[in-house]
């Protein structure tokens, strides 16, 4: 094919130099203001899930000792906590923040392709935010109805947030739903059209494999959310029977008929299972760039880590259903989405095999980022090996909504992605701000984070095997809850509480790292791949000067014999430093 | 969900066709290879046609998902089949024309016969306006004739289904009036080009989505 110059396309780049505070800092354009609007909404929205998950936890671990906490603010801590960290923290940090800042740059573009969509994007996003924030105000308060908003619970009289909490929720959604559309399509089109000379698919860093991935996966799934919302919103508004079946709620015979509440499950996690890896391929690919940069080595295997990144995301549209093994469905169905949930297993543990190889006879430097991604290596192993628990039918039916469940998830798509966020911010702060954060508040943060987190989760498990379910305001006088489980859950809190407040340190280290830090220049990691490779640090408008960049080689050119530095940038010409692989990294 | 995963299947089909076309017997670490042969953009067209067919493959898992629901929630017993107005039939005659004559504007724009554009446009977007108020005259016989949404789901369903249909088509026409007005005020066709070809391809791809949507209503 032939090569088209973005530059020779150039009647197709919207002009949008930012002239005014307004235009260049709130109505901004520029894909890297975005990614930091983006970042930080995610950000402060995520704190406010963490703030709700502290609440909840101070029930558990000390029960009857507070009275700010009653049965319906606690579920409603518990709902809504989910559905933020889930969709508008990991999700739009993700795509939104990450995908913005990196592919343009990581690519050789200028911009995203659409850049007015891109700004319309973050806004809307900010008005989804501000909706569900609305639904702790509205008379009734927040939606109770767990995260996964199942009916006929969620939209019947008693549970909390009927009123209103429920329509503001679902209206957020449908929202957040529009603006990820928008930017996913500019996500979607930037990868596949404006990628700088030279720049390959095969030569893209798996950062964006990753968020390219995970963007094609949230097109196509969140309209499945889209439709059981409106549906829902129909049968809560007008008095539809798309899911609400024949049923007496607070004493009374309602007017609905024939709804099928497990039709709502199927929708929900047709969208639910892909979301998982929504937020888990783009930290699949920012954990290979970080290993790879801060090792020294070129990633292990790249070529089947891009299709093991494919087959995840075909495979996650066919596993749905083994979140509803209790749902009293064909057992044939058990069997088969059993199956396909086990060969799921083959390409991510094939990617964890690869992460660790990459690591062998590396020059490994223990820095914050790198520290963070090894240890997303084993909290991620550990919670997809529970996962191959909760995979089958028979172990699953037993350990179905106990904390068992809670803590695999949290493991798998909690822990381990907000892992790989941490060593990204690190990772990239230096370019998104110039300057370098401060290392040994860097290596607090981490060590509490990471000790804290398994301090959490690890008994979490136990508790689960006992059989104490999940979202319970209090156990009472329960025989199969020993006493040494309820001092556990006291002990849980408590580790939850410390995560929490060491996460200030991480707050204070970029807030006053952006005037103290020390001047990072433009590559301080010694990295090959574009971004790193900008005249101006940050990089200003347009990122490139006058001439884009051109790519000769793929991004993971570490410790090339005969080279003269340990890292090839992706810019240099074969004929001027030789090209990893023919020359024996490999052999 | 087995119309859902029919199509998904397909779009994952084709994804993994193209990367194999493109990727398959590239090398990333032998430079010279990858430099002579695929370099920038994957696709020779507009971004914008690239953004359209995402944004259509989008829509079409939003339909697909509600035609799944539909055909599950149909063998619930409470399912009562209504009676589709007559009406339909002549509002469909109506977008198969407004389609058809998209399509004549898009040859007129591509070949630039500039005086075809403006009628072609106009007469394009009024069979559209057309064909929604037609289908708001249906909803209101139905209502007429005591097909109320929360009285059966297969009517909440009617209601649905053209409503987002229509949601759709509203979309279009909002692109639509901005090219239309471009041509009024004196823009010659290659400026609108791009725009009318793209409108013609969302218009069939609605077209498209109404006559399955219809046939399912009818034949249910």
């Amino acid at each position: 094919m032939a090569y088209v110059s973005i530059a020779d396309r150039d009647h197709e780049v919207e002009h949008h130099d930012p002239q005014t505070f307004i235009s260049k800092y709130v109505w901004s354009q520029d894909h890297k203001v975005i990614a930091i609007q983006y970042g930080a909404l995610a950000i402060f929205i995520g704190l406010v899930g963490m703030l709700l998950s502290s609440m909840f936890r101070l029930q558990l671990g000390f029960p009857d000792t507070f009275q700010f906490i009653n049965p319906e603010n606690y579920l409603q801590f518990v709902s809504t906590h989910g559905m933020i960290m889930v969709i508008y923290l990991l999700t739009a940090l993700f795509l939104g923040g990450f995908g913005n800042y990196l592919i343009p740059l990581q690519l050789g573009s200028r911009d995203m392709v659409f850049p007015f969509m891109n700004m319309l994007s973050v806004w809307v996003y900010a008005l989804s935010v501000l909706i569900l924030i609305a639904s702790f105000f509205v008379p009734g308060g927040a939606t109770g109805a767990g995260w996964t908003l199942y009916p006929p619970q969620a939209i019947s009289q008693g549970t909390p947030g009927v009123d209103m909490g429920i329509i503001l929720m679902l209206l957020s959604l449908a929202v957040f739903i529009v603006a990820f559309t928008m930017g996913g399509l500019n996500y979607v089109t930037t990868v596949l059209q404006a990628r700088c000379r030279g720049m390959t698919l095969m030569r893209m860093p798996l950062s964006i494999w990753g968020i390219f991935m995970a963007t094609i996966l949230g097109l196509l799934a969140f309209p499945a959310l889209l439709v059981s919302a409106i549906m829902m919103l129909l049968d809560r508004l007008i008095g539809t029977s798309f899911f609400m079946p024949a049923m007496m709620a607070a004493g009374e015979v309602t007017d609905h008929n024939g709804g099928s509440p497990v039709l709502f499950q199927h929708l929900f996690w047709f969208f639910g299972h892909p979301e998982v890896y929504i937020v888990a391929l783009p930290a699949f690919g920012i954990v290979s760039d970080l290993l790879s940069v801060h090792a020294r080595k070129n990633i292990f295997g790249y070529r089947m880590m891009v299709w093991a990144i494919i087959a995840i995301g075909g495979l996650s549209f066919i596993v749905w259903a083994h979140h509803m093994y209790v749902s009293g469905m064909n057992p044939y169905f058990g069997f088969f989405f059993a199956t396909t949930t086990l060969i799921i297993a083959v390409p991510t543990a094939l990617k964890v095999y690869n992460w660790v190889l990459t690591l062998w006879q590396g020059n490994i430097h223990l820095r914050v980022p790198m520290l963070f991604a090894i240890a997303f290596i084993f909290t991620f192993t550990h919670g997809g090996l529970t996962g191959l628990f909760l995979g089958n039918v028979t172990i699953d039916l037993p350990l179905s909504d106990t904390y068992f469940v809670v803590a695999h998830f949290h493991m798998v798509m909690g822990v381990s992605p907000v892992l790989v966020v941490f060593g990204a911010i690190y990772h990239w702060y230096p370019k998104m701000t110039g300057r370098m954060y401060n290392e040994t508040l860097g290596k607090w943060h981490f060590w509490l984070t990471f000790l804290g987190a398994y301090s959490l989760y690890l008994p979490m498990h136990y508790i689960g095997f006992l059989g104490v379910p999940r979202r319970y305001f209090a156990m009472g006088n329960t025989d199969f809850m020993p006493d040494s489980a309820i001092t556990l859950n006291s002990a849980m809190t408590i580790s939850a509480l410390i995560i929490a407040a060491s996460q200030l340190i991480f707050l204070y280290n970029i807030i006053v790292s952006l005037k103290k830090g020390e001047p990072s220049g433009g590559n301080p990691w010694k990295a090959t791949s574009l971004e790193w490779l900008t005249p101006d640090t940050p990089p200003k408008h347009g990122n490139w000067g006058h001439d884009l960049p051109v790519v000769h080689r793929w991004a993971y050119d570490y410790s090339v014999p005969g080279a003269p530095d340990d890292f090839t940038p992706q810019t240099v010409p074969a004929d001027v430093v030789p090209v990893g692989r023919d020359h024996g990294v490999d052999s | 969900m087995y119309i859902t995963l029919v199509f998904l299947g397909v779009i994952m089909a084709t994804i993994i066709w193209w990367l194999l076309r493109q990727t398959f017997n590239t090398q990333p670490w032998v430079s010279e290879a990858a430099d002579s042969t695929v370099s920038g953009p994957s696709i020779d067209t507009s971004s914008k046609s690239v953004a359209l067919t995402t944004f259509l493959a989008v829509a079409t898992s939003v339909f697909a998902l509600f035609i799944s629901a539909y055909t599950i929630r149909m063998d619930e017993p409470d399912w009562r089949p209504l009676a589709e107005p007559a009406l339909l039939w002549a509002n469909t005659v109506v977008l198969i024309l407004a389609s058809v004559v998209y399509h004549w504007t898009r040859n007129a724009a591509v070949n630039g016969v500039q005086h075809r554009i403006r009628p072609g446009l106009t007469i394009a977007g009024a069979l559209t306006v057309l064909f929604l108020l037609g289908q708001l005259v249906a909803w209101r016989q139905l209502l007429a004739a005591g097909y109320y949404a929360d009285a059966n789901v297969a009517n909440a369903f009617f209601y649905l289904l053209t409503a987002v249909h229509g949601l759709h088509m509203l979309g279009g026409l909002w692109v639509w009036f901005s090219s239309t007005i471009k041509v009024w005020t004196g823009a010659d066709s290659d400026s609108v080009r791009l725009s009318i070809e793209l409108c013609t391809v969302y218009w069939h791809f609605l077209l498209l989505v109404w006559i399955v949507l219809f046939g399912m209503l009818l034949s249910t």
